[in-house]
């Protein structure tokens, strides 16, 4: 309870903020956008034979759009000073961590949701499935978590946008290959096996993991 | 140990050490304020001030030294210390695309403070806000925004204010409401320190003039009232 | 302003003391490094199938265990620096990552001229070094958080969490590659890695050869502690000077 109210108050402060301001999530929209037409361009293939690389693609794109948001939401605290109104207050800083974390969750699932049916005319992907709604989900809890943690150090330094990346993506191989290859097989429509038995329990563990240890070891973040 | 008839220090820093790289911005510094005290902080750019008012309000962590708030010594991350202070510093901590009501009630959830209501109209009406509390932060003028500041400071009930560099860029009006405000803070008993480049002012609200040179205190000085 | 001053000089002695013990053990380490060299070339039998080129394998193996070990010291040392902040396990900690990242370099160039013949190929993304290219772009960024902290004591605490979650994380990405590459195969061509039933010979050249590397490798985290510790006397000293120019 003591963690659940500053969680849910900062995270909703980053939700109401958002829609008055809607700077971050039309930002990535066309960043996402741009991303697929670059490397429509990039891969060289014949016209409408991108779908066996369409799970990699939608991914890669996501990915940015992570990075994008997630330096976004902490750019908006800088405007003002920082986290110092968070850190000052009687909150644990994993509350901090986690109302933040859940804001760059929701605007990453909401970019995601408007994003995939754009991605899946333009990459040709076969039917939208529900279980790609959960892989979508676990993996950008993940996404949501490192890059949380990693913006909180990045936006402290003068050098925030080559820094998210470079600590991001590294760390994120994980999700971003177990993400990738269960989007295929579940694009694919062929043997659901290794969604369950493997991709899905990486990305929980992957999940469950960083979310401790992150909000553990948020708070040493924030010390100078 | 103190006696029961000597009351504790508001404020009781000593030995207090931080370094920033190779930088020694506080040495040994050793402070005491009372309670019912104004005190204000006089000093060049880099003596040390902000740096003070930012470890006292937990913000940053000091290399060596002890601080006492309110007679319990304060160790990293406690929540009872952060309860007991109010602090505006340079940045107003608001949120621009919010009222100044959103942003005080996002404040007083963080606080866990009961009926938020109450305690955000008397705040705002303590800055002289109460007009525009539905005004987003984005369309005030700076010296509103640094009032507004004031209030989130206040919202929680702390007792104990610190204040870096509070003058700046006020108006006249707006000075005045502080100084108002800072008389009646003294007079309940309650403590402020605060940092200032404004001799004039410095001087006409505290009861205190503490010099800061070199990360050391340079002079201590009580003023007549 | 004597005590802070009569504490740098007497890290100072320390500081000698340990010098003259590491001259010791550089001259150990030497040696073995020499008698390892004999071993490899001289002694080890030379590769039925790939010739004198799987000579580099008694260097590859020992390098890439010692770098992930370098990693492990270094996420400890993290840990004990966060709760204890002593200075000594942050230096630990820098140290381990700098030799770490040293290592792993070499462990992916002799990955790459070992790959060569063995696979037919430079670069594969085989599990194994695959993952090590992961390692080597975490722990790159270890040190380029400490550069970039606005100030040493952030620096201190940022690199010691990004090196807990990149040695927490090395182990997904193993896995990770494993699975994805059990999907996808790598073409391979040429035997498989030929570290399943060695000659007792060439086993017992490689712990002997894995023992002289691991001595370099501590002898390397050991001076470059030694030197970070004489770059935080110079900070000290540098703090201290103010005092003589107040208008600082």
């Amino acid at each position: 309870m003591k963690l659940l109210r500053p969680t849910l108050a900062i995270a909703w402060k980053d939700v109401r903020l958002e829609l008055r301001s809607r700077d971050t999530v039309i930002s990535a929209l066309v960043f996402g956008l741009i991303v697929v037409v670059v490397f429509n361009f990039g891969l060289n293939r014949a016209p409408g034979s991108l779908a066996p690389v369409a799970p990699g693609l939608l991914w890669v794109a996501y990915s940015f759009i992570g990075v994008l948001a997630m330096n976004r939401t902490f750019a908006r605290e800088l405007e003002h000073g920082g986290l110092d109104g968070l850190l000052i207050a009687p909150v644990s800083r994993d509350a901090v961590f986690l109302g933040k974390a859940l804001g760059s969750l929701v605007f990453m699932l909401v970019i995601q949701a408007i994003l995939l049916p754009v991605f899946a005319v333009m990459l040709g992907l076969p039917a939208l499935s529900p279980v790609l709604g959960l892989i979508i989900l676990l993996a950008t809890v993940g996404f949501a978590t490192i890059g949380t943690f990693f913006a909180g150090i990045a936006v402290q330094t003068r050098s925030r946008e080559i820094l998210l990346p470079v600590l991001f993506f590294p760390v994120v191989v994980p999700i971003i290959i177990a993400a990738v290859e269960a989007t295929a097989l579940a694009l694919q429509g062929g043997p659901a096996g290794p969604i369950w038995s493997r991709w899905i329990p990486l990305l929980v563990v992957f999940d469950a993991l960083f979310l401790v240890v992150c909000s553990w070891i948020f708070a040493f973040v924030f010390e100078g | 140990m103190t006696a029961p008839s000597e009351p504790t220090a508001a404020i009781a820093v000593a030995g207090l050490r931080k370094d920033f790289g190779d930088r020694r911005v506080l040495r040994d510094l050793t402070l005491q304020v009372g309670w019912g005290e104004i005190a204000a902080l006089f000093g060049s750019n880099g003596a040390g001030k902000t740096t003070l008012l930012r470890i006292l309000a937990g913000l940053a962590r000091p290399d060596a030294g002890q601080i006492s708030l309110a007679g319990r010594r304060i160790h990293r991350r406690s929540d009872h210390a952060r309860r007991l202070i109010g602090f505006a510093g340079h940045d107003t901590l608001l949120y621009n695309d919010l009222t100044c009501r959103e942003n005080l009630a996002f404040y007083a959830q963080l606080y866990g403070i009961r009926n938020p209501a109450a305690h955000i109209a008397a705040v705002l009406r303590q800055v002289n806000l109460s007009d525009r509390a539905d005004r987003r932060v984005r369309t005030l003028s700076h010296g509103m925004q640094q009032r507004l500041s004031v209030a989130r400071a206040l919202l929680h009930e702390p007792v104990i204010l610190l204040l870096d560099e509070p003058e700046s860029g006020l108006d006249q009006t707006s000075i005045d409401t502080l100084g108002q405000l800072l008389h009646d803070w003294a007079a309940a008993g309650k403590t402020a320190l605060l940092t200032t480049h404004n001799e004039q002012i410095g001087l006409a609200w505290a009861h205190r003039a503490l010099g800061l040179n070199n990360g050391g205190l340079a002079y201590d000085n009580r003023l007549s009232r | 302003m004597a005590s802070p001053g009569r504490r740098a000089a007497g890290g100072n002695s320390l500081l000698r003391a340990a010098r003259s013990a590491s001259l010791w053990f550089l001259l150990l380490t030497a040696a073995l490094l020499l008698a390892d060299g004999y071993l490899i070339f001289m002694v080890a039998p030379t590769d039925a199938v790939l010739g004198d080129v799987q000579r580099i394998f008694y260097i590859h193996v020992p390098i890439s265990i010692i770098s992930f070990l370098g990693f492990f010291v270094c996420a400890v040392a993290g840990i004990a620096y966060l709760i204890r902040r002593s200075e000594r396990w942050d230096r630990l900690a820098h140290a381990s990552a700098e030799v770490g990242v040293i290592f792993v370099t070499l462990a992916l160039v002799t990955g790459v001229i070992w790959a060569r013949p063995v696979w037919g190929v430079w670069w594969t993304w085989e599990p194994r070094l695959t993952t090590t290219l992961i390692l080597w772009l975490i722990y790159v960024a270890y040190l380029m958080i400490r550069h970039y902290a606005p100030t040493p004591q952030q620096g201190r605490s940022w690199s010691a969490v990004v090196g807990i979650i990149g040695f927490i994380d090395v182990p997904i990405v193993y896995y990770s590659v494993q699975w994805w590459r059990s999907i996808h195969p790598v073409q391979v061509i040429g035997p498989e890695a030929a570290d399943d039933a060695l000659e007792p010979i060439i086993s017992r050249i490689l712990i002997f050869s894995l023992i002289a590397i691991l001595m370099l490798a501590c002898y390397l985290v050991m001076e470059r502690m030694m030197l970070r510790a004489a770059e935080d006397n110079i900070t000290e000293l540098r703090r201290q000077q103010q005092d003589a120019s107040p208008d600082y």
